[in-house]
């Protein structure tokens, strides 16, 4: 090993690219013969090239810290993080059983409660989370899908073992980087695409619009679909625009449309125009002054009565927030159980319950070895990773879980697998997960791959891009690539259910 | 289209003309003032007068700034952030509209507009001020004139198309009038001699300040007198930075938006722009003086402003019900 990475420190740690110190795993063999001919000068210039291209494509999200919003660039880590074909297939039919499963627990939460009923899940933690809609109950949004689009984050433990972290079933953010990601590789890089068989992720605009347009009311076989976003000043401003682009259809804030005897319109140069289909960017809390936060100036009065009269469907339908609270979280592979009669293929993280007084008494005493979280909150925010926080910090969460049980969670401090990654001039071992984009209409489908994050910082578990973190490109390879099939568990297979598990688990 | 979609669209072709049309007249007025030094001219900082009333910046500069230099008027008409009219706040402001259509224009255009914002904020372009202000303004006109080159050659000439030509238009027609109506009344009761050497120097340069130097010496070889110059600029048919030609365009663009026949109107802009087509279709230079250029120039900013009022009523603002 010689170039860029024969510094690179292994760690105690699952490394994507090396099996131990100096051993590189098969699937990252090319990748590796490519960058050991590379010197660090000639990395740097071509990181600066995908900088710049970013830069002048104004590809930006905005950060907000005290009164100014600053544009920022995602930094963007040019190592690629690649998934071998056999990994990838067992990721797609986890995922898909996943969001099987959770589309059937809103429609049964919000019609029969049968899981509620046969005591799977306390009645309670589901009918009094914060993102319950009432509102909801006996409605069936068109299709009877909920969640449209999920971003669910997975992460790789100690072992390599694929497991979810969290379901994002709102408004999940981030896949416009998965494309530009891979746009900015292919300039930067030409030459080993053509080496290894990557799988496309360019289709992702269309499978989102055959997706929406599948959600339309009453079998509208050309509806007219609109994104709604929060307006210029959100931070996924870009994203917004960028599929609104790639899907050829209108973005719109909440001021371009209008509720005229509940059904929308849009407020055109040639006057008002119907809409069918909104793929919304605001959450539940905003989208109707009329019926949640009277303070929006987001949204759109009289939008929750169209769609409830079944004039306008919503994109992703109002009260899936219930999904991906924390607390039910704890519940999904119940849920699979319980509604698909399946076993999980892919496994939670182990998760301790501060509403049962064990688990709370358990986590309140480890709150210096765990991470807990606000059943909540997003994007990095309202967490607490005991090993690294203050004694101060940690009382605050202390006084935080005892004042509301259910609004909290502790989880072990899981060590995410690591990938060398370009970082102030050198390849170091950075934190890595994963959050692949799973779009529900007549089928689920997933594009390969989904977007890598990286904690930046040297230790940091945090990947957020609101907390310093950024992002890689991430190939997953089909099955006649180089190094594809990954040899470790090759041996080990014997029937379907083992092989998944020696899979994850390689 | 969404109206806020069309407004965006207009503003972003606006503050582009606005910008573009602030460097050319910043361009010419420091090349103006290296003739006159050339001839110990007594005319120290008087230049920089105008072009503040020009781009109506005067009572804003006077209320920030004790004395008018070249550097203070450079500065707070170009790079002065507080200043909603300077260069860098026009191609913000630009850049801005621009974030907000993005899935409508193409990404030639957002490129081209961001990379100009870039330039003038990131240090790169004050930069190239400190070596050379002519280069940089001239350089800075060129970016723009590349983002409407680009707009021509790669966004659908459709509605938001219309709504940018609009905006343009609109914009080119007030600033030549602008030029025009306060060069002139300087001009005219000063102090030099009509058609001395001072006067041709200054209406050559009321000439560069619109692009029209080239062109209008193409037309009225070798003589350059104010009514001809005020006749090519506010009559003329085929040349860009005309009054009658933005007019036209005018015209045009909003026939293409309602798809009304040309020569007629189907609703109150077209019929106001019409008619203020015809008065410059029918008109000569010597009726215009007749009942004098000051009048002239200021019914037809009028008129624009009403032609913006009726076609912004039409289709860019939604009355709540």
């Amino acid at each position: 090993m010689n170039g860029m990475l024969n510094q690179y420190e292994v760690g105690d740690f699952f490394d994507e690219m090396f099996s131990a110190p100096g051993e590189v795993r098969p699937h990252y063999k090319l990748l590796a013969e490519r960058f050991a001919a590379m010197d660090d000068e000639e990395f740097k210039r071509k990181g600066l090239l995908a900088e710049n291209s970013y830069r002048s494509q104004g590809i930006t999200f905005t950060v907000y810290s005290g009164d100014e919003g600053t544009e920022r660039i995602f930094p963007f880590d040019l190592i690629p993080r690649i998934i071998p074909s056999g990994e990838w297939e067992i990721l797609e039919r986890g995922l898909t059983q996943r969001l099987t499963a959770l589309n059937c627990f809103l429609d049964d939460i919000y019609h029969d409660q049968r899981i509620l009923k046969e005591k799977i899940i306390p009645e309670e933690l589901v009918l009094g989370a914060k993102n319950f809609r009432p509102e909801m109950c006996g409605f069936s949004p068109p299709g009877g899908v909920y969640i449209h689009i999920c971003g669910t984050d997975l992460i790789r433990d100690r072992e390599g073992m694929y497991t979810v972290l969290e379901d994002n079933a709102r408004c999940p953010s981030g896949v416009s980087y998965v494309m530009e990601n891979r746009q900015a590789m292919k300039r930067v890089f030409p030459n080993l695409f053509s080496k290894y068989n990557v799988r496309r992720v360019d289709r992702y605009a269309q499978d989102l619009l055959t997706t929406l347009r599948q959600a339309a009311p009453h079998g509208n076989p050309d509806p007219t679909v609109v994104l709604l976003t929060p307006g210029v000043f959100n931070s996924a401003y870009y994203e917004h625009s960028f599929l609104a682009r790639s899907m050829g259809i209108e973005i719109v804030t909440g001021t371009d449309l209008v509720v005229q005897n509940d059904q929308v319109f849009m407020k055109t140069t040639a006057g008002l125009k119907k809409v069918d289909v909104i793929y919304r960017r605001i959450d539940d809390d905003f989208i109707d002054p009329i019926v949640f936060r009277k303070d929006s100036v987001l949204g759109v009065p009289g939008i929750m009565g169209a769609y409830r009269a079944g004039n306008v469907a919503l994109a992703n339908a109002i009260g899936t927030g219930v999904a991906d609270d924390k607390v039910t979280y704890y519940y999904v592979p119940k849920m699979i159980k319980f509604y698909l009669g399946e076993d999980p293929i892919l496994p939670n993280v182990e998760t301790f319950l501060t509403s049962e007084t064990s688990a709370r008494n358990y986590v309140l005493e480890n709150l210096s070895k765990l991470v807990v979280k606000a059943a909540n909150e997003s994007g990095g925010y309202g967490m607490l990773i005991g090993p690294h926080a203050t004694q101060k910090e940690i009382e605050t969460f202390r006084t935080a879980i005892q004042a509301d049980p259910r609004g909290y969670i502790g989880q072990p401090v899981i060590n995410l697998s690591r990938s060398p990654s370009f970082c102030d001039g050198q390849v170091e071992g950075r934190h890595i997960d994963l959050r692949p984009y799973i779009l529900s209409g007549e089928k689920v489908s997933i594009i390969p791959g989904g977007l890598t994050r990286v904690a930046m910082r040297k230790g940091s578990l945090v990947v957020n891009s609101s907390q310093g973190g950024g992002s890689k490109d991430t190939w997953v390879l089909k099955p006649e690539s180089p190094g594809s099939k990954p040899t470790t568990t090759d041996t080990s297979r014997s029937d379907g259910q083992k092989q998944n598990q020696q899979q994850t688990n390689p | 289209m969404l109206s806020r979609v069309a407004d965006s669209c207009l503003w972003l072709s606006r503050y582009v003309e606005r910008a573009e049309s602030a460097a050319r007249i910043l361009d010419v007025n420091m090349q103006l003032i290296l003739d006159f030094e050339d001839q110990s001219s007594d005319l120290p900082q008087a230049p920089w007068k105008p072009v503040l009333d020009v781009l109506e910046q005067r009572a804003a500069f006077e209320k920030k700034e004790d004395e008018i230099t070249p550097e203070s008027v450079m500065e707070y008409l170009t790079f002065d952030r507080t200043n909603p009219n300077a260069i860098v706040s026009c191609v913000a402001y630009a850049r801005e509209n621009a974030r907000t259509v993005r899935e409508q224009i193409s990404s030639e255009m957002w490129e081209q507009i961001n990379r100009t914002h870039l330039y003038l904020r990131d240090g790169l372009g004050r930069a190239a001020f400190e070596e050379s202000p002519i280069d940089f303004y001239r350089h800075l006109v060129d970016l723009l004139h590349g983002f409407q080159g680009t707009t021509d050659a790669t966004m659908i000439h459709g509605d938001g198309w219309d709504f940018i030509q609009l905006g343009k238009y609109l914009e080119r027609a007030d600033s030549i009038s602008r030029v025009l109506d306060i060069k002139y009344h300087l001009l005219l009761p000063g102090p030099a001699p009509v058609g001395g050497h001072v006067d041709i120097t200054q209406w050559m340069a009321v000439l560069r300040s619109c692009s029209a130097m080239e062109a209008y010496l193409k037309i009225n070889v070798g003589r350059v007198t104010g009514p001809q110059v005020a006749e090519f600029l506010i009559l003329h048919d085929e040349f860009p930075r005309a009054i009658r030609f933005c007019v036209d365009q005018l015209d045009a663009a909003l026939h293409r938006i309602s798809g009304c026949e040309a020569s007629h109107f189907s609703n109150e802009a077209e019929r106001l722009c019409g008619n203020l087509r015809s008065r410059l279709n029918y008109t000569t230079i010597e009726e215009v003086f007749q009942g004098g250029l000051h009048e002239f120039l200021d019914h037809t900013q009028l008129e624009l402003i009403k032609i913006t009022n009726a076609f912004t009523q039409k289709y860019l603002q939604w009355k709540e019900e």
